[in-house]
């Protein structure tokens, strides 16, 4: 019994090695898009739930703001504009020592002055002559900050990147190119289950074959098409409704094959039974046929509006670049070359383009994988 | 079933001979060349480089894929924490090849030394004391690091499949085994594999049909810079390069077309197979 408790143990160790490996990388982009965007740019992002310290340069108030108490001409005020969760550790007044003093202390300025910093930031410089500087002078803090979690950059990305609209356009894509496949797949699958015509069987074996077929292999001639009929019709070659079809075109032999393997697996005398009390292929279709299938449309509806929402080369090939058609995979691409080192965008962006697969994922999973599971078992 | 045939005449069977056609034609599609697309991919630097990359592809993903998912398959349905480890390995399969790549895009990031490493590989290579590397631009080894992302996704693909053909085994014949004395390992290679070889078969195929179009990963992790172009991405570029050469485009997607023919074939006689059962 000791052996097989010891390959037990193996299990569990390698299988939480690996699970720990595959989710690593989308946890650092969750935990990075809700960071302050200065300390995602640098400090990586498993550091995020400790203390950090950062180097600031802050200026003081402007001689203006000056008063005299006892004498003496008092400027005051907070370096960390009273943010109360930060701390300043070090000071200095020159850039050649930036660390130069431990806050709190004192220290005498060249021109004779006396700055008092304290930890939280707030100074007090007293002179006995008048301030007569007309910047604030420059103080260099090394500041101690803590984790600090934020929607800021979903804010920032949604509302003035355009993401919000992209999202939008994504839905605009991606619901009607799943349902029209879908109901168009559902009446040819019927037919070649159920319906003995001339060349049933060629038409199928032709499906086969094209489940396989790149859409690489499409992309050129059709985007030709598309341009002709934009030329002649005066408008513009790249539309919602292009897309649609295309998507509909590739998607539909996988849809035609699945759904005429679930029918053609219902039981036979279902189908005779209702024949022979007279009922028409269209009765059957929608009485029998329909209400059975309700599983099915979702595995695959699921399959299928993933793979819509997911494209990008089709998107790039059939859709505009401007903000009112770009989808949210290719606006996201696109922020790959514009922000390539603002890893506060680029991760959020990342997220939300995310969100509406992870949410179809964690709560149809089972329909998503039994769709997968058919999908892949072709033939 | 009309508008199917239609819709599947305009898109998939009128696009394919017009594909064909336009591969031998110049770059407008308007006057015919003979060979000479063929002749320019032979002699191209990027096509070559693609074609040894899409075979690097196709060697290393579906094999990995399809060991690492039996491997999970077989650990998973071992601990009883099995589901929920599985959902997680699963959940790539819910991202965007161009979400995935800006995820390891995120790891992969380089900061030069000296500096606080951002992206998690550096920074762990750094703890050991290594110096950090900007990945994705070292030629030929940046291949492997595209191709991890294909497998971070696929994998989770591989191991459903073969939990399912996992759970198909009569449980007779593996507790007939385990009487005769036979150890797991044993087990595994001796009944579990020779089970489930159509599985690998069927996984085989449909991640290498994925990856012989993979895309969207070289776009948006190099774009095909630092000898990572593949033919897809190449084709994509010639599409639109200086207005678009329909002529080069075509031939490079016929390469690509190529590759899956041995599949439909094997396809096709299988389906001729349950025709005639």
């Amino acid at each position: 019994m000791k052996h097989f408790s010891f390959g037990k143990f193996l299990a569990h160790f390698f299988l939480l090695i690996i699970v720990f490996i595959w989710v690593i990388p989308t946890f650092g982009l969750l935990i990075s898009s809700l960071r302050d965007k200065d300390q995602v740019a640098l400090t990586g992002w498993w550091t995020a739930l400790k203390h950090n310290e950062f180097n600031e340069i802050v200026r003081t108030e402007k001689s203006t703001v000056q008063f005299k108490e006892n004498g003496v001409f008092v400027i005051s005020g907070n370096l960390l504009k009273n943010s109360s969760s930060k701390s300043v550790i070090n000071f200095g007044i020159t850039s050649k020592n930036p660390k130069a003093f431990k806050a709190p202390s004192k220290v005498t300025m060249k021109n004779g002055s006396t700055f008092y910093l304290q930890k939280d930031g707030s100074y007090r410089w007293t002179s006995d002559k008048e301030f007569k500087h007309k910047k604030g002078k420059r103080i260099f803090l090394t500041v101690n900050t803590p984790p600090s979690l934020t929607l800021e950059n979903y804010k920032e990305v949604l509302v003035f990147r355009g993401l919000g609209q992209s999202f939008i356009n994504s839905l605009t894509v991606a619901v009607p190119s799943t349902i029209i496949p879908l109901i168009i797949g559902a009446f040819a699958a019927y037919a070649l289950s159920w319906m003995n015509f001339y060349g049933r069987d060629l038409i199928f074996a032709t499906i086969v074959c094209l489940l396989v077929v790149p859409l690489q292999m499409s992309l050129i001639p059709i985007l030709t098409v598309y341009n002709q009929i934009g030329n002649f019709f005066g408008v513009s070659a790249k539309s919602y409704v292009g897309i649609w079809l295309a998507h509909t075109g590739f998607g539909l032999p996988l849809k035609i094959f699945l759904l005429r393997n679930f029918i053609k697996s219902l039981p036979h005398e279902m189908f005779e039974a209702a024949r022979v009390d007279g009922a028409s292929h269209y009765q059957i279709f929608m009485k029998i046929i329909l209400p059975l299938s309700i599983p099915a449309f979702a595995s695959i509806g699921i399959l299928q509006f993933l793979w819509v929402w997911n494209d990008l080369l089709v998107a790039l090939v059939f859709l505009d670049k401007m903000p009112s058609e770009i989808v949210l995979t290719s606006r996201l691409r696109e922020m790959l070359g514009e922000f390539s080192q603002n890893w506060e965008i680029l991760t959020t962006s990342a997220f939300v383009s995310m969100i509406v697969p992870l949410f179809v994922f964690l709560s149809l999973q089972r329909y998503f994988i039994r769709g997968l599971v058919a999908g892949s078992v072709k033939g | 079933m009309a508008p199917a045939l239609i819709i599947l005449l305009v898109y998939l069977i009128y696009p394919v001979s017009e594909t064909i056609r336009l591969s031998f034609f110049d770059n407008y599609g308007r006057e015919f060349t003979g060979v000479s697309n063929y002749v320019w991919a032979l002699n191209d630097s990027d096509f070559r480089q693609s074609i040894l990359n899409n075979f690097l592809w196709l060697i290393v993903v579906p094999t990995t894929c399809t060991f690492l998912g039996l491997t999970i398959a077989t650990l998973a349905d071992r601990v009883w924490w099995g589901v929920f480890a599985k959902t997680l390995i699963f959940m790539p399969m819910a991202i965007s090849f161009v979400g995935a790549s800006v995820i390891w895009k995120f790891v992969y990031e380089y900061r030069g030394a000296g500096n606080d490493q951002i992206g998690i590989l550096n920074a762990i290579i750094v703890y050991f004391g290594g110096d950090p590397h900007a990945w994705i631009a070292i030629p030929f080894w940046n291949n492997f690091f595209l191709m991890v992302i294909m497998i971070w996704i696929q994998t989770g693909l591989a191991m459903v499949i073969f939990s399912a053909a996992l759970r198909a085994i009569p449980e007779e014949t593996l507790e007939a085994a385990r009487i005769d004395g036979a150890s797991e390992v044993r087990i595994f290679f001796y009944i579990i594999i020779p089970f489930l070889s159509e599985t690998i078969v069927v996984i085989w195929t449909t991640i290498t049909i994925l990856v012989l179009k993979v895309f969207d990963i070289v776009l948006a992790m190099t774009n095909g810079q630092w000898g990572t172009e593949v033919l897809a991405n190449l084709m994509f570029d010639w599409m639109f390069r200086g207005g678009g050469d329909s002529g080069r485009g075509s031939t490079i997607a016929l390469f690509i077309m190529l590759g899956v023919i041995p599949i439909m074939i094997w396809n096709l006689r299988r389906f001729k197979m349950e025709q005639e059962r």
